[in-house]
């Protein structure tokens, strides 16, 4: 009996090991770059509006705030400033965070949406 | 026959009526009302992010074939991928308009080019590396959005243009001598 508990919590330490390890590696910038490349780029880029809006210096800006790209009147409406909890919420389930919005499009995973901020944080500089 | 292709190609006018592919799309939405309701909206949103993305495939081909860099038989998988890439954009634009939406315009062709940094391209390479990296987008954007479609038949759809995507993104993968994906399920996620 002591010995399964011992083997249990062995094998929960584990699991959260292998967690931590994960989120750690899920949050490299070059990991998320390729991610972006893969998941984001059939519509955006980081320098040009294309289908999506630019996405150099996302974080820290207002939501539907690039000049000349023409937003859903729900983004354009709304009052938040993209910082990593936000852009998790949004990335996650972008109509629970702006109902109306016209991306429609998630990333279900944690980790993927963790590299892909990262990502965004690295190319949100000047 | 080159040139003849090419003039083809580069002079094809936008479609002025809808394709086979159009009716076909239509046809697998019985009995849609043309009265949107809030669900039936945020499926004509989507569908006319597809719409973008299709204009924006169809531009980025053309600004390929006009570089003069395309050549046989990369030129004629071009002219093919095109040519899905216009069944696609007929194919949603009828079905935007019959769900009571307005379709998204094409935008003019410089302004393609600039978004895509047409510019920079100088070899045939460069233009299938574009290609091939816009096609994984559209694919995985397609499979991306089909939980989001409040409408199971156009979730299906989204599945058909993401199939005919992924076509494209492997051949030209193929033709520039890259390994296929050695893991499962590398679509999509």
């Amino acid at each position: 009996m002591r010995r399964s508990a011992l083997a249990l919590s062995a094998s929960a330490f584990l699991i959260v090991a292998s967690a931590a390890c994960a989120t750690a590696q899920a949050a490299d910038p070059e990991r998320g770059r390729a991610l972006y490349e893969s998941r984001c780029s059939g519509c955006h880029s980081i320098d040009q509006d294309r289908i999506g809006p630019r996405h150099r210096g996302v974080v820290g800006r207002k939501a539907g705030a690039v000049a000349g790209f023409e937003y859903s009147p729900a983004l354009r409406a709304s009052r938040i400033v993209w910082d990593a909890k936000t852009l998790d919420a949004w990335l996650a389930n972008p109509e629970r965070l702006i109902p109306g919005q016209r991306m429609n499009y998630s990333v279900p995973d944690g980790a993927d949406r963790a590299a892909l901020i990262a990502y965004l944080e690295a190319n949100s500089g000047p | 026959m080159l040139n003849h292709k090419r003039r083809s190609f580069l002079t094809a006018s936008a479609a002025t009526t809808l394709s086979a592919a159009a009716f076909g799309l239509i046809g697998a939405i019985p009995g849609r009302s043309l009265a949107m309701g809030m669900s039936g909206a945020r499926d004509v949103d989507i569908l006319n992010v597809a719409l973008g993305l299709e204009h924006e495939a169809i531009n980025a081909y053309q600004l390929g074939a006009q570089s003069g860099l395309l050549q046989k038989p990369v030129l004629d998988a071009a002219v093919l991928f095109q040519s899905h890439h216009k069944g696609h954009r007929d194919a949603l634009m009828a079905t935007i308009e019959k769900l009571g939406g307005r379709p998204v315009a094409e935008k003019p062709m410089a302004e393609y080019a600039r978004a895509l940094n047409a510019g920079a391209i100088k070899s045939q390479e460069d233009i299938l590396n574009l290609a091939v990296r816009l096609e994984l987008g559209a694919s995985n954007a397609y499979l991306g959005v089909i939980p989001s479609f409040q409408d199971a038949n156009l979730a299906k759809v989204a599945a058909r243009l993401a199939a005919d995507e992924t076509m494209h993104w492997t051949a030209l993968s193929g033709v520039l001598g890259r390994q296929l994906p050695g893991a499962p399920l590398s679509f999509g996620a």
